[in-house]
């Protein structure tokens, strides 16, 4: 693996070392603290996300590295109108790695195309967040200490959340995974995510709009939010919600060891009463996503 | 209706009837000096019906382009008026600068300089894709 820009690339094996590498982080990170004493991680944020920003830069800071960081796109030389090739090309000579988030899909792929060191793709539009949906497995894997033979809920904004995409397509990978798709009629998953993906491999999944009724059955639960600019009228958004709220009252029949999962950030969807319930991995997922950026950065530059 | 055969160039054979112009387009044929002929609606035992161009030089021309648009022509090469040989174009599974990405969000809308590359990732039913953003050929 030199680059990753789509989680698709990763062969099932790829996922697998990186899981198991971050189990032996979190295992031993005294181990891991000097993996990466000289390196440079630069990252290339053209847009704001302060969340995945630091967690990339604490992830190479455990391991021993060093950052580097532009204060700002409007900074950058990208305003004064330099391509992504040659930013990735200059950038090359200064660092060991480049995590890059950008506005437009496609330009990590480009970045990968002309740097000579590692890209790893933190987010492009609404395209791709491969280190999202790794840090999502983690989650799953270290919580459920499995990724198969499992009935994950996924609930919410289905149809613009490229989290809840790429989560249907990696987790679709392991065997006997059901998936229970919660939203309202306007926000349903795709029906190319449904075609491509779930009916091609013969994958077992429900539509519903109702959370409760589904709620026993659940082993994950992944939460997201409906924004109220999705929906053609405010009626509509007024109407639904609350039904995709999750509140204690709502949680009554669920599974006691059900794990429940939110890309974050969050703004009402997860009720704040739920935060100290056992359930609640929101921001476990937080921190497993810094130790897989920390897996990452060492399987990218090969110093394990 | 008679053409004359060609001494050295090439006849692609086989195009679906109707589709003779816009493969002397896609081709850049157009802006080509020696002897061109379009031939349509020519009468075959297995497609019913198909177009023919005869071009009357040596030229190399994209194939890419032709599995695009037309998968299952043929390309022939004359040279002093003796078949060399007869290439059956099949689907390309990449090209290169022969269709726009439109998807606005696309990084190919910003930055001018980048070849637009499709790739097929569905041979079955013929899907190209953006290798940048993934958006589906038209």
């Amino acid at each position: 693996m030199k680059h990753l820009i789509d989680i698709q690339e990763l062969s099932t094996n790829d996922i697998q070392e990186l899981l198991d590498i971050a189990e032996d982080i979190l295992k031993d990170p005294v181990k891991y603290s000097e993996k990466c004493r000289g390196k440079k991680l630069a990252t290339l944020f053209f847009e704001p996300s302060t969340r995945t920003r630091l967690s990339f830069e604490a992830a190479m800071y455990e391991l021993g590295g060093n950052v580097l960081s532009m204060a700002s796109a409007a900074s950058s030389s990208a305003a004064k109108g330099e391509s992504i090739a040659d930013t990735a090309k200059t950038i090359s000579n200064y660092a060991d790695i480049i995590a890059m988030r950008h506005p437009k899909e496609g330009a990590p792929l480009v970045a990968a195309m002309n740097a000579t060191i590692p890209v790893i793709n933190a987010g492009d539009g609404g395209h791709n967040h491969p280190t999202q949906t790794l840090a999502d497995l983690l989650t799953i894997y270290c919580e459920k200490g499995r990724l198969d033979n499992m009935t994950i809920g996924l609930c919410g904004d289905l149809k613009f959340g490229r989290t809840v995409h790429s989560l249907i397509a990696a987790m679709a990978r392991y065997s006997n995974v059901k998936f229970i798709l919660i939203s309202p009629v306007e926000l349903k998953v795709p029906s190319y995510v449904k075609k491509d993906i779930l009916q091609q491999k013969n994958i077992e999944y429900v539509q519903t709009t109702d959370l409760e009724a589904v709620m026993p059955e659940l082993d994950v639960l992944y939460m997201t939010r409906v924004q109220k600019e999705r929906f053609f009228n405010e009626e509509d958004y007024l109407r639904l919600k609350d039904s995709y709220i999750l509140t204690p009252e709502k949680l009554k029949n669920a599974k006691s060891d059900l794990s429940i999962l939110h890309p974050l950030p969050r703004v009402n969807e997860i009720a704040v009463a739920i935060d100290n319930d056992p359930r609640a991995c929101y921001f476990k997922q937080v921190y497993y996503g810094k130790i897989m950026r920390m897996s990452l950065i060492l399987k990218a530059l090969e110093v394990l | 209706m008679n053409i004359d055969s060609i001494k050295n160039g090439i006849v692609i054979d086989h195009i679906t009837a109707g589709r003779g112009m816009e493969i002397y387009h896609l081709l850049g044929l157009d802006k080509l000096d020696c002897s061109i002929a379009i031939i349509k609606n020519v009468h075959s035992n297995k497609m019913g019906k198909k177009d023919i161009i005869k071009v009357d030089s040596d030229i190399v021309i994209d194939t890419n382009v032709l599995g695009y648009v037309d998968p299952g022509v043929t390309v022939d090469i004359i040279k002093d008026g003796v078949l060399v040989e007869k290439k059956r174009i099949s689907l390309p599974s990449e090209i290169k600068n022969v269709i726009l990405c439109k998807n606005p969000r696309c990084i190919t809308s910003t930055e001018q300089e980048l070849p637009h590359i499709f790739r097929l990732t569905d041979p079955k039913n013929r899907v190209f894709r953006c290798i940048y953003c993934e958006t589906k050929a038209d």
